[in-house]
């Protein structure tokens, strides 16, 4: 049993909270994270931002930050959104939508900033 | 002036050939008739268009003689019409049929009808060693008539707040045998690792070692405690499939009442009629709808005889379903990569061209109704993760049962191992690589951060299943 590893996610431990997708990965840094929005530009997709307490997380609105940024294709546009949102809401996660307006849902969805917090 | 009501016309009772009747080489299928393709293996010495003729009488209005019946309606026009024959690229034995049945043959909204015309008597008929369905098209009228998916895929995503890569599930094994409170437990393990489902499999109903409720009420705990630990929406299949329909659906409201959010059936097994009524109380229930397909290879597996897979996959999206087992392409079980590209297709697209590269027969368009997910389950393991992304896509639940609970650190770090090989691989298509060139190098650089990972890819590294297909697709000319 010695070789065998304990899985260490706990109720007690806010590292224990996930966030969809990429979350199991290590945080993307932002090279890799401009290839995801780049992504969501080349699909057509419509970026969005949206925000919340962590405590809130499981709610399905998070507070948009602005409007969707309907047909903004410069990745350092959107970038700069991002950190605005963020400095504006430090204490809270952050995530990046590509709406697809054609399938009526998001194209992808994923956390780019995650807030510190106890539980 | 049809050919009954002509003066003159007489009864005169007699045998005549099929071809006289059912065989129109000239005749332009309508937009509203339902055409099916069959795959025809006649007795030695038969004529072609007599044969073809034969199969379109018994699927419709025909007997084997003229009744004096017959005179009283406008045969004409109920009549199915053989218009169509075509070689089977590289078979000398058999041939395709193209058959056209007008609207007015079948009632509205009933699958059932459909398929008890189309594959009813017909397919014992002596004239015959074999004939198969291998397609057909249904037109919008019947389509619109039909529930279709109970919430199709956008729904779904949107329910579950997981966008932008396929979901992940988990059989759990054995099977058969576990006790409520140890299955629950393995389904706990396998979420809380970071999977999005777990399932019952087919055959889990409520047999003595583990009834319906007490497995429900576990599985609910499971789903409740793996969902406030990792802070995403977690759900286990729940089969509700049962011995008759006031009991499934006893089922299926104490799924509801626990507050899950998926339940599942056997569509084959259950009966076309009781899953048609399970969809349409899960749209009103706001349940979704996980739907696997056991029997599929009785009815699909031989390629002369039966029914293909994507006749029995366009029925279950009429019928209703918001998942439905599809075949891996990869791993062990059987399916033909093209011909599953083709009805995966056809669960989730709006419309499908004809393309006998994929084996699909004809147009189908689906108008508005929402798609299904196709679900890969079957001797999948994180080693077969690269090829499974690029072939389904983002719109797909990937299973993996022997590939979660086998993991040598148990079902948790199993899950943990699939979805981080999972989201490397999304990451990596979106990032522009070709997935099933650099599978090995995207795999090997996700496990440097996951040691639940690099476990995984050395146990399974071994274990192919490379046995050709026994149903190819008949496209090669020998």
């Amino acid at each position: 049993m010695s070789d065998v590893q304990d899985y260490s996610s706990r109720l007690s431990d806010p590292n224990s909270r996930k966030m969809e997708t990429f979350s199991y990965l290590p945080q993307l840094t932002d090279d890799e994270m401009r290839k995801q929005v780049e992504y969501i530009i080349s699909k057509g997709w419509n970026p969005g931002i949206e925000h919340t307490e962590p405590e809130n997380a499981m709610s399905n609105y998070w507070y948009m930050w602005k409007l969707p940024m309907f047909g903004e294709t410069d990745v350092d546009t959107i970038f700069a959104e991002i950190e605005l949102c963020k400095t504006a809401n430090p204490k809270n996660h952050v995530r990046l939508i590509g709406y697809d307006n054609f399938k009526q849902t998001q194209g992808t969805a994923m956390v780019v900033h995650r807030a510190e917090f106890s539980v | 002036m049809n050919e009954q009501a002509k003066p003159g016309k007489t009864y005169k009772a007699g045998v005549t050939d099929y071809r006289d009747n059912y065989w129109e080489p000239d005749y332009v299928p309508k937009e509203s008739d339902i055409l099916a393709c069959f795959k025809i293996t006649p007795q030695p010495g038969l004529p072609r268009e007599e044969v073809a003729a034969a199969v379109a009488a018994e699927s419709s209005t025909g007997t084997w003689t003229t009744v004096w019946t017959d005179l009283l309606t406008d045969l004409d026009y109920y009549k199915g019409r053989a218009y169509a024959i075509e070689d089977v690229p590289g078979d000398d034995e058999s041939y395709y049929a193209f058959i056209a049945y007008p609207m007015g043959l079948f009632e509205e909204g009933s699958v059932v009808n459909v398929f008890t015309s189309l594959v009813g008597n017909v397919f014992g008929f002596k004239a015959l060693r074999a004939l198969r369905l291998e397609d057909v098209r249904f037109p919008l009228w019947f389509v619109t008539g039909c529930a279709g998916p109970p919430h199709g895929i956008q729904v779904e995503r949107d329910k579950l707040n997981k966008y932008g890569r396929p979901l992940l599930g988990c059989t759990i094994k054995p099977k058969l045998g576990l006790s409520a409170k140890n299955y629950g437990r393995a389904c706990y393990e396998a979420l809380r690792g970071g999977l999005d489902f777990t399932k019952d499999d087919e055959n889990v109903n409520s047999q003595p070692f583990m009834r319906w409720r007490d497995r429900f009420d576990f599985c609910q705990e499971a789903i409740d405690k793996a969902q406030a630990e990792t802070g995403e929406i977690k759900g286990h299949y729940m089969n509700v499939t049962a011995p008759d329909v006031e009991e499934m659906f006893r089922r299926a409201e104490y799924a509801k009442e626990l507050g899950t959010p998926i339940i599942m059936s056997d569509y084959l097994t259950l009966g076309w009629a009781a899953h048609n009524s399970l969809s349409k109380w899960c749209r009103n229930n706001g349940m979704l709808l996980h739907v696997h397909r056991a029997m599929h290879g009785v009815i699909d597996r031989h390629p002369k005889h039966g029914i293909n897979f994507r006749v029995l996959a366009k029925m279950l999206r009429l019928l209703g379903g918001d998942h439905l087992h599809s075949g891996t392409v990869v791993g062990k079980l059987e399916g033909d990569r093209a011909a599953t590209l083709g009805w995966v297709d056809l669960m989730r697209e709006k419309f499908i061209k004809e393309d006998r590269s994929r084996g699909i027969f004809f147009d189908q368009d689906w108008g508005q109704m929402p798609g299904v997910m196709p679900v890969a389950s079957g001797g999948i393991h994180v080693w077969h993760m690269p090829a499974l992304v690029n072939i389904f896509g983002d719109d797909a639940c990937l299973q993996f049962g022997g590939g979660t609970l086998g993991h040598p650190w148990g079902n948790a770090a199993g899950a943990a191992a699939n979805r981080v090989a999972l989201e490397a691989c999304v990451k990596a298509r979106n990032e522009g690589r070709d997935l099933e060139k650099e599978g090995k190098d995207i795999l090997t650089a996700a496990a440097k951060h996951s040691p639940e990972l690099k476990i995984a890819m050395e146990t399974w590294k071994e274990i192919k299943f490379e046995f050709d297909t026994v149903d190819k697709l008949d496209v090669t000319h020998k």
